[in-house]
């Protein structure tokens, strides 16, 4: 009989401490399928992030390493430079790269770090019981912000990938959602296009993937989904905002 | 070959005698001589130099470093070394060897540039947050300095654990002639937990997170059987005239040349002033002092700070014998003379180190 569809080999059998709807478990996924694919277990390095996903060497069966909270890029950098030719990946959320981490991000972009970055953006601080992000929607109830983030005393969104897409380091940038199949299946590409800048060393990528988060936006899953869809996307818009493959 | 070198050239080149071959660091005076040596050495040998965005990301990526199996080397002066303590403390807690230099200035706050011991607490008690150590070397000379960095990597190697060296502005920016001698250090652990890509073998994970009730127990004890281990076999220090003596001077790093001084000064009189420097501040060295606090009359620890190793110095003692403490805060150092009159203070009846201080002060 013919298999049409199996757990990734890099995927680690065990039950998962993300939350029901939660989209990590999804991304983890992704980035397994692509290791197995390319045969690449044994030369990929991961860095876990502080937050909901610190706990993804619990399900990636390759060399990982955790980093303080906002200094996965500072952490990527020191192995990099000491295996360039290992594929090293960070993983972070929302608040470790958008907020405590920003100085981090901002500088391995700027040096043309060639490592690729996992960006989970789920607008919220899940770990710690949902308070308010950088990336929290204005009007977005949040522990933090109970009567919703109000602009004018909490600031606005970080759109991370304009911010960065203007450096001159950056190489390959691109949003995407996992609202949908299709917007998976383009979540997988953008991956698979940041691990191929990476190996063709031409420096820093990195994916912002716009993920829900059931249990802190107070939604049920389509409701989730149709968040993202409808309200994310208006202050995050999809697509690739840089592409070292395309001239322009 | 002796070179002439600044005490923090010294540790720079002795950091790449040892095989360091990723340095990260950040500007603050007084250790710039080591960030400036290093970004035009470290491209020779074909290392890594990074001049970092932060004190903060020069130790993460200090922890990426050693993380991935490699020597690698940070430096920095008192307020960068604060930022850096959540970083030590995760190296710490991951079990991460590597080597970082502060060459300390005054404090608190922006404090100034000039020498100073006050971060004495701050080194030898962990730092940061949780229960840890860092191995703690004190050089008091240049060449000191090349000898001690070249140890503290093989001494980080040996035990999976961060060494500080805590030098200070004089020991950092005088010149002396260096000589670079030592032996790569045989039968130092494989590290068999480093991150090289999981090719052929089981993944390794390097964290400090143990979210199971009772792992984190667990790990901290290991930690401390560690900790008590290298309190068993590294303490290093050295002893000048300690037997007999009336009085015993405690000091390390700069402190601990101008008490030199005072024990030089002394030896043409009838009264005898002995001397214990610790070159390891962590582990202290209480065995020699507790023992010393059962034959000499009394300590006095001399220190540019406050008075923070004197404490450990009375830990030692359990007051067997007065502990005494003369110290300079906020840049200041110690001339020899104010130590004589510190020791005039101590023993008033001692006609001989009241000469001595005439004498001293006539000049």
């Amino acid at each position: 009989m013919q298999t049409i569809y199996e757990k990734p080999k890099t995927l680690i059998d065990t039950s998962t401490h993300f939350c029901p709807g939660c989209g990590h478990g999804i991304v983890l996924r992704l980035i397994a399928e692509i290791i197995d694919a390319w045969g690449i277990r044994g030369k990929t390095i991961g860095l876990a992030p502080v937050g909901c996903a610190v706990l993804a060497y619990n399900y990636l069966d390759i060399d990982m390493c955790e980093a303080a909270h906002g200094r996965p890029p500072a952490v990527a950098t020191g192995i990099k430079r000491v295996h360039p030719d290992n594929i090293v990946f960070a993983y972070q959320g929302d608040g470790d790269l958008a907020a405590i981490g920003t100085a981090e991000i901002i500088h391995a972009a700027n040096r043309g770090e060639n490592i690729t970055f996992i960006f989970v953006n789920n607008a919220v601080y899940g770990m710690t019981n949902g308070q308010m992000a950088p990336t929290t929607l204005p009007g977005q109830r949040t522990a933090t912000t109970p009567a919703g983030r109000d602009s004018a005393n909490y600031g606005y969104p970080i759109r991370i990938c304009e911010l960065l897409a203007v450096l001159d380091g950056t190489s390959y940038i691109e949003r995407v959602s996992l609202s949908s199949p299709e917007n998976i299946r383009k979540t997988k590409k953008a991956l698979e296009k940041g691990f191929t800048t990476q190996l063709e060393k031409k420096g820093f990528s990195l994916i912002e993937i716009l993920s829900p988060c059931p249990i802190y936006w107070r939604m049920d899953a389509n409701e989730s989904m149709k968040y993202i869809d409808e309200d994310m996307t208006r202050i995050f818009p999809l697509g690739v905002v840089k592409d070292w493959t395309q001239k322009n | 070959m002796k070179l002439l070198l600044t005490g923090n050239e010294a540790a720079a080149e002795a950091a790449i005698q040892a095989g360091c071959r990723y340095y990260y660091g950040y500007p603050i005076t007084p250790q710039n001589e080591l960030i400036n040596y290093m970004s035009v050495r470290m491209p020779e040998v074909g290392g890594t130099f990074i001049q970092a965005e932060s004190e903060i990301a020069a130790i993460n990526m200090v922890y990426g470093s050693a993380a991935a199996g490699a020597r690698t080397m940070t430096s920095s002066s008192s307020p960068g070394i604060s930022l850096k303590q959540e970083g030590m403390s995760y190296l710490a807690g991951s079990e991460l060897p590597c080597v970082i230099v502060n060459i300390q200035r005054g404090g608190p706050g922006l404090g100034d540039i000039s020498a100073s011991q006050a971060d004495y607490f701050q080194a030898v008690k962990g730092g940061g947050h949780g229960d840890y150590h860092t191995i703690v070397l004190a050089p008091s000379s240049a060449q000191e300095m090349a000898n001690l960095v070249y140890d503290a990597f093989d001494l980080a190697d040996k035990y999976r654990n961060p060494v500080l060296i805590l030098g200070d502005a004089q020991i950092g920016q005088l010149m002396e002639p260096v000589e670079f001698n030592k032996k790569p250090k045989k039968n130092l652990p494989v590290k068999n937990w480093a991150l090289t890509g999981a090719e052929g073998r089981e993944r390794r994970i390097i964290k400090s997170f143990y979210p199971v009730k009772g792992q984190l127990e667990e790990f901290n004890a290991h930690l401390q059987r560690k900790y008590k281990l290298i309190e068993e076999h590294e303490v290093r220090y050295e002893a000048i005239n300690i037997h007999e003596a009336d009085i015993v001077l405690v000091a390390y790093g700069t402190s601990a040349r101008i008490c030199k001084e005072v024990v030089k000064k002394s030896l043409r009189f009838n009264f005898k002033v002995g001397m214990i420097r610790p070159i390891t501040l962590w582990p202290f060295p209480k065995e020699i002092t507790r023992k010393l606090s059962e034959s000499v009359q009394c300590i006095l620890t001399v220190e540019m700070s406050a008075g923070q190793m004197v404490e450990d110095v009375r830990l030692a003692v359990e007051g067997r014998c007065p502990v005494h403490f003369y110290g300079r805060t906020g840049g200041g150092v110690p001339t020899s003379s104010e130590i004589i009159r510190k020791i005039v203070e101590i023993l008033p009846d001692n006609s001989e180190v009241n000469t001595l201080l005439q004498l001293v002060e006539a000049k």
